[in-house]
């Protein structure tokens, strides 16, 4: 369920390709499941595992031990393609908590801030600085939305204000929206 | 700019908005159509059970099964084998939800059954203004009704089920002015793989699509489907197309369209459903239909793609082509016409309408299928497998040596049995050419039903013009 993200530090693994769609990062063979647990060992599946399913040594994130890496840098246009809510899932479960892009397609940002999972837009040169600096330290302050660099650099980053709102205190949207019964109700009477 | 002019997209929106955007929340919208299918639903429904809610409006739901669902032609047991174990288990999931929960599902005997962008026009459920929104990005197939439709997330599944609203922050608009027309040969097809070329995969970003002008105008209701179906190619929210005369002479009749007084009703209230003259739009662009040829990709996104007899862009700085080029084995400066194509697939919810198959069909008539091709026939429902069938359509596809399936998303999404071998090139009528989208190191390449079945025939890819 909704988790709560306040101040997240740690490295980050780069993946630099553009247009990083949801079947690379969770292929669809794997979406036979009924369930949202258990998809990391899925996560890029196709890109992490050659045709004998050994891990595919040149792949970043086979290079570096998931529980000090929560921080995902990216190419342009992270999540774009199929809606699957499977693709978040996934990157969770593997252990990511932060995907860094220069623009995150409509509804994989969605999906992933219904989830717990930190979608955060920067400017091309601090992707830029960031794609050349894998592996180092960055500090995400969801509070004050800011992205401290390890070479000391703090830059914001843009947060819808309700997401916001219920990543850090664990409200449920659903819950919100149960809240709305009666304008609900009204709406659909006046419709009828 | 006038504050009383809108566009179509806000028109649709406002009539919608149950509880308005506020500084620090998003709006409410109410939801009137609501399309589920076994793969993004389980787990929606897990956390009604998880919370103890029920469906809101359980008649404002449908479900169908598509797309884990085999398409093995088992015409009269209807026991079609079930892939694995994981598959069976979904699709149990879903029937016993809707059973529970009170939700009409077309289930695997159900005449109605198909792929859940295609029936919900096809069955007049699809209604311009309506808010349509299914956990599937081709949601915005309906759009080409004047709806807004789009795709959401399992959990966005959950919230519409229990509450029949959605969260949203209005998206921005763009229009997309099409003029000239669209040569023997162009197809829809053409068209939107042309607009997503030029905008690309991330030029509709954040917002909803009016496609508008003369050639939209002229183009039928499953041609208008083809065009907005992928729109989320180019990264877009939704796509939508102004109804008019087409339109309505399409839902006319269609089985769960109301008669009479109420279809006069209905007909009026969509009556203003366009946009303004002077509605101002976040961004436009023009594009010229008029001297558009056959188009094919030739990388691993929609839009790395490129007139059937231009070459593929030679080396630059661009990475990912390099590394798309390396995927599908082909080389910068290339051209692909004569490229040797393994299978050819006709089918998903951007072709595999009956207008497609007759397209398919009018290159195939008294034609084979190339030695060693394999060729799947997907028709996109169950009512239009039978149509194709009693029109003859069928017989021509089975005489040219293709294989005439079950409907479901099939070849598409490479989920159900229906998979392209590693390091084969298919050609494919549907809507994504992404690595591994139709299996583990297949090689897709997009284009048209009519350069499909050219290609078919040849057995590499073909201009259709010249077998016209």
């Amino acid at each position: 369920m909704m988790q709560t993200i306040s101040i997240i530090r740690s490295r980050t693994v780069v993946l630099t390709h553009r247009n990083i769609d949801t079947d690379q990062i969770l292929p669809a063979r794997f979406l036979t499941t009924t369930s949202r647990h258990g998809l990391g060992p899925h996560l890029f599946a196709d890109w992490r595992y050659d045709d004998q399913q050994n891990p595919n040594k040149d792949f970043p994130l086979n290079q570096v031990d998931p529980a000090e890496y929560q921080v995902l840098v990216t190419g342009d246009n992270f999540g774009c393609g199929s809606s699957r809510e499977h693709a978040t899932w996934a990157l969770l479960d593997y252990g990511f908590s932060v995907v860094i892009s220069t623009q995150i397609a409509d509804i994989f940002r969605s999906n992933a801030l219904k989830n717990g999972l930190l979608p955060i837009i920067v400017e091309p040169k601090i992707h830029g600085w960031l794609t050349r600096h894998a592996g180092e330290f960055v500090e995400i302050d969801l509070q004050e939305q800011s992205l401290t660099m390890a070479n000391g650099n703090i830059v914001g980053f843009p947060i819808d204000p309700f997401a916001k709102t219920c990543l850090l205190n664990g409200v449920d949207p659903l819950g919100f929206l149960l809240q709305q019964e009666a304008e609900i109700a009204a709406y659909e009477k006046s419709d009828s | 700019m006038s504050s009383q002019t809108q566009t179509l997209f806000e028109k649709v929106w406002n009539r919608h908005v149950v509880v308005p955007e506020s500084n620090d929340t998003p709006a409410t919208l109410y939801i009137d159509l609501h399309l589920i299918h076994e793969v993004s639903s389980p787990q929606a429904f897990s956390l009604l059970r998880e919370k103890n809610l029920p469906v809101r409006r359980p008649e404002k739901t449908l479900a169908t099964l598509d797309h884990s669902t085999p398409t093995d032609p088992e015409p009269a047991a209807r026991t079609i084998p079930i892939v694995t174990a994981d598959v069976a288990r979904q699709i149990q999931a879903l029937q016993d939800n809707c059973a529970k929960f009170g939700i009409q599902l077309y289930d695997l005997d159900s005449d109605h059954r198909g792929i859940v962008h295609i029936i919900g026009p096809e069955q007049g459920l699809t209604r311009p203004g309506m808010t349509i929104v299914c956990g599937d990005s081709h949601t915005s197939t309906h759009g080409a009704f004047g709806a807004l439709a789009f795709g959401i997330g399992t959990t966005e599944v959950a919230h519409v089920l229990a509450t029949q609203c959605l969260l949203q922050n209005k998206p921005a608009s763009m229009a997309i002015n099409i003029t000239g027309s669209l040569t023997d040969g162009v197809s829809a097809k053409d068209l939107i793989l042309a607009i997503i070329g030029k905008i690309g995969v991330r030029g509709g970003l954040g917002h909803v699509i009016e496609y508008r002008g003369e050639t939209i105008d002229s183009l039928s209701m499953e041609q208008r489907m083809t065009v907005c179906n992928m729109s989320i190619e180019a990264g877009a929210r939704a796509g939508m197309i102004a109804p008019d005369q087409v339109t309505f002479d399409y839902l006319e009749g269609r089985e769960k369209m109301p008669t009479g007084a109420r279809w006069s009703e209905l007909l009026k209230s969509w009556q203003d459903l366009s946009s303004d003259k002077n509605a101002a739009f976040d961004r436009q662009v023009d594009i010229d239909a008029g001297g558009m040829r056959p188009m094919i990709t030739f990388g691993t996104n929609p839009g790395m793609v490129m007139s059937i007899n231009d070459c593929i862009p030679e080396k630059g700085t661009d990475e990912s082509l390099d590394k798309a080029l390396a995927y599908m084995g082909l080389k910068h400066g290339q051209t692909l016409l004569g490229q040797k194509i393994d299978i050819v697939f006709i089918g998903s919810c951007t072709n595999a309408r009956i207008s497609d198959l007759r397209e398919a069909a009018s290159l195939l008539r008294n034609r084979k299928i190339a030695k060693g091709l394999r060729m799947l026939v997907v028709p996109g429902s169950q009512a239009i497998k039978k149509q194709a069938e009693s029109e003859g359509l069928a017989q021509i596809f089975i005489d040219a040596g293709a294989e005439w399936r079950e409907s479901g998303c099939s070849m598409c999404i490479a989920m159900n049995g229906d998979t392209v071998p590693r390091g084969q090139y298919v050609l494919s009528t549907s809507n994504r050419n992404f690595e591994g989208r139709q299996g583990s190191g297949a090689r897709s390449i997009l284009a048209s039903p009519l350069t499909a079945a050219a290609t078919a025939i040849n057995g590499k890819i073909s201009d259709p013009v010249e077998l016209m």
